[in-house]
Parts: C-alpha cells; structure tokens; sequence
C-alpha cells in the first residue's frame, strides 16, 4: 500500500491527518468563543457534545487522526535520522527562507503532545469522561458539573500558572501550524509558484485564527478571575 | 591591485569508504581572492605534495558550473556560502582574511564517502535509469514547431532541467531526502507533451527508486531550494507529489 511504503504516501498521511485536527481546531476555537458571549449557550454545547453517540464517534475518530500523526511522525523523523548518515556536519548554517519550525516540528509536536494531556486531564477527564463513566455505573467525579464548561473553564483559568501553560502551548501549536498548514497543501500538490506565496500566508491566516481564539478565552477568564477577587478583597 | 588573504582550513580526510574519516587544519598563506575555490584547494595540494603528503581527494570536472561534479559542504552550506553557484564558481573573494574555513564531504546515508571529500552519487544516476528519460521511436526528427508548447510551460520545464544533479539538495536537507532532484527531473518531462506520455510511470519508478536508496521522506523545510546552485524551485516538489498521488490514485 502506497500509504505505507513510499515516501510521498507517508507524507500524505501526515498532511490529511495534521488538516483534519486544523479543521477540528477551527471548530473547537469557534465554539470556545461562545463561552466569551453567552455561559448559557456554551453550557447548551458542552450538553450537545457530552456523551452522545455522535460525540462519541467524534471523539473516537479524533484520537484515531491523533494517534496515526503522532506514530508517523515518528516514523518519519527516525527514518530521516538514518537517512542523514552516521556522521553528522560539524558546521551547519541556517538559511535564510527556512523557517524554524519546519526544522522543529517534532519537538512542537511533543510540547503539543504535553499540552494536549493536560488539557485533557483539566477538562475532558471531567467532563466527557466523567458522564462516560457515569452511564457505565461508576462515579469518579461530580456528575452535575460534567456539562458545566464554564465551571470548569473559571476554576482552571483563574489559576496563574495554567493560564502561563496554556499560552505556551498555544505558542508552541502556533509555530506548528504556521509550518504544518502550508506543508499539508504542498504535499497533496495544490501549489505552484504563484500559489507558494498566497499558501504560506493562508497558513499563517489560520494559525494566527487558531491561537486568538484559544488565548482570548485563556485570557478573558483569567481578566474576569482577578477582577472578582478583587471585588471580594 | 591583486588581493591576497591568509586562510585556515579544516578538511575531512578519510582514507577510503570503510576508514575513520577526521578534520586535518591545513594553514594557506597568501591566496588570492581572484582565484576560486577549488584552485584555492589545488594550492593546497600543491603544497601537499611539496611536503610529500597525500593530496586531498575532491570531486571536480568542468569548472564553469554545468556538469555537477564539484561537491563541498563550506561552512555549513553545499557549494559554499554563496548563492546560485557551485563550488567551482566559488571565489576566495568571499572568504576574509584570517577565516577558518571548514570543508566536509556531502553526508548523506545514500552517498557513502570514497576518499577525502569524494562521495559516491551513484545513487542519482540509479534514479535516473528508473525513468528520467522519454522512451521514443528512433527515425526524423519533428519540426520543433510542430509541437505546439506554451511559453510559460516551455520556461518551468527549463528551468526544471538547470539541474546538475550535483546532491546539493540531499546534502542540505536535514532529512537526507533527494525530492527537490526527482522533482526536477520528474517535472522537467512531464510539463511537456512528449514526456506526459510516460508521467505517471516516471513518477512512481523514480520516487519508488529514491525510497529504496535510502533518501529520506521530504518534510518540505525548502532547505534544497535555498541551497540549490541552480535555483530549481520548491513548487517543482508540489508537482512532483501531485503526478505521484494522481498516478496512484489511477492504480
């Protein structure tokens, strides 16, 4: 199967994989930016997407694209390790067109990877978990607030040190993606010279997009944290 | 007015493809800057042989930056720290007085070293014999207008074909992958209708034979094309995976 044996088919995977999680994470920021308008609205979707089926699949599907990125990249990166020969360059120079993250995907991805575990702990494990448990009969958290995000979003974010974490990882998946957008399009062959310069800005467009919409929930829970504690004090 | 500088080096020595290579300092009085890099090296070599010493072993042939037989990583770059040209078109004039300069063999797992700085770049040729050609009937030669081809297409393939298949590209990439020559040597055929005929075959032999030789997966870091003596472009690389992935998309 091509996909799994040819340099170009393995590359494929990785772009469809990493612009499915882009279009997730564009569907992810866009509902995140709810809770900023309306707590109630935001609540009604963390309701809509608990533990139905059709959330269920979502999720499943998710970790499935996660899973598949994560081991091929990889794959890739110890493939092109040994690619590169036993002895390495004593002097290497960087060049000037070449952007650092494309050089440093891999170490994005794990600071990604961390990030994403954390955020998984500090929300899904009390939330989509927690009602996935429930029906299964065990109760590990308060069932009442696994539909509460707002709860969750206020209780996380109104602690420095996550909103410090948060920001960092949400820099970190910026340089992925200002990386990883442009390089999904040019490995499926939608580029040409003309096009190189208008998908690289396409590609900083999104992760900008991306990132905004994350940091200003990040940013807007912890500005509402100071300024209730500073009414109580 | 004749300028003259006074340089240090550190080449790779290694005394054969099995041998444990090292950086032997070499010190070079009153070099020219006039004079290009490799005569820079035959300055050495010259003195090397005066002290009875083994000459430094480097790949070289036409010296006007059309063959694609020098080589050299000079800190840090292929061909040097200049851009769009080889080695041979290097000139001393961009090195300062005093300046240590480092040359090393292309280090690629696919370009096992020979001697010295000489590297073995069979492999491009091997990729080459797995379809970079159009396979057509000998007998008269067509009008060249007969053939009607864009401006625009005719330039992209052209520009494809300024490819010397030197291993610049492989020696600069981080991931040891030959893409931006395949892609190059695809490209230039298949913008062409006497090369479209056989594209998708071409594509999936020489990427196939690319793998097998143990190039890497291209990661799209543009560092070939940054590095690339002749400027072949990255776009050529998108046109590559695309007749790759509708070829196998056909099977």
């Amino acid at each position: 199967m091509w996909l799994f044996n040819s340099s170009v088919g393995r590359k494929v995977v990785m772009s469809v994989s990493g612009a499915a999680l882009v279009l997730f994470l564009l569907f992810h920021g866009a509902m995140n930016l709810v809770a900023i308008i309306s707590e109630e609205g935001y609540n009604m979707i963390c309701e809509f997407l608990g533990a139905n089926w059709y959330a269920l699949v979502g999720t499943l599907g998710l970790a499935f694209l996660t899973v598949v990125h994560i081991v091929y990249a990889f794959i890739l990166s110890v493939q092109n390790y040994r690619a590169r020969g036993r002895e390495r360059y004593a002097v290497t120079d960087r060049q000037e067109s070449v952007e650092w993250a494309s050089k440093n995907m891999l170490v994005l991805g794990f600071i990604i990877l961390c990030g994403l575990s954390l955020h998984l702990f500090n929300f899904w494990y009390k939330m989509q978990f927690t009602e996935i448990m429930h029906s299964a009969g065990a109760s590990i958290n308060d069932i009442a607030l696994a539909t509460n995000g707002v709860h969750w979003i206020k209780e996380t974010f109104a602690c420095p040190v996550y909103v410090v974490l948060y920001l960092l990882w949400l820099g970190a998946i910026w340089f992925h993606l200002t990386h990883g957008v442009w390089s999904a399009l040019h490995t499926l062959g939608w580029n040409n010279n003309i096009w190189m310069p208008r998908i690289k800005c396409i590609g900083n467009i999104v992760s900008t997009l991306v990132v905004l919409m994350f940091a200003a929930v990040v940013v807007y829970y912890f500005g509402l944290s100071l300024g209730a504690s500073c009414m109580l004090s | 007015m004749e300028k003259t500088i006074n340089i240090t080096l550190k080449v790779w020595r290694q005394a054969g493809p099995k041998a444990k290579g090292r950086f032997e300092t070499y010190k070079l009085n009153n070099i020219s800057t006039d004079s290009s890099f490799l005569e820079m090296l035959d300055v050495l070599n010259e003195q090397l042989v005066r002290e009875r010493k083994e000459p430094v072993a480097f790949d070289h042939d036409c010296r006007e930056g059309i063959c694609g037989m020098c080589s050299l990583y000079i800190n840090g770059h292929p061909h040097g720290p200049d851009g769009g040209v080889t080695t041979c078109q290097l000139h001393m004039r961009k090195f300062k007085d005093g300046e240590t300069i480092t040359v090393e063999p292309w280090r690629s797992h696919a370009f096992p070293i020979i001697k010295d700085l000489m590297v073995d770049r069979g492999a491009y040729d091997k990729i080459m014999q797995a379809g970079g050609y159009v396979s057509v009937n000998t007998g008269g030669v067509p009008d060249a207008n007969a053939i009607p081809i864009p401006k625009a297409k005719a330039d992209e393939a052209m520009d494809a074909a300024s490819c010397i298949g030197c291993g610049a590209c492989a020696a600069a990439c981080k991931n040891g992958s030959a893409m931006l020559f395949v892609a190059a040597k695809v490209s230039q055929l298949a913008l062409l209708p006497q090369g479209k005929v056989e594209a998708a075959a071409r594509a999936k032999a020489m990427l196939a034979k690319m793998d097998e030789l143990g190039f890497g997966n291209c990661t799209n870091t543009g560092a070939c094309a940054a590095e690339c003596p002749k400027n072949v472009s990255l776009s050529h690389i998108a046109r590559l995976n695309r007749e790759f992935i509708c070829a196998k998309l056909k099977d």
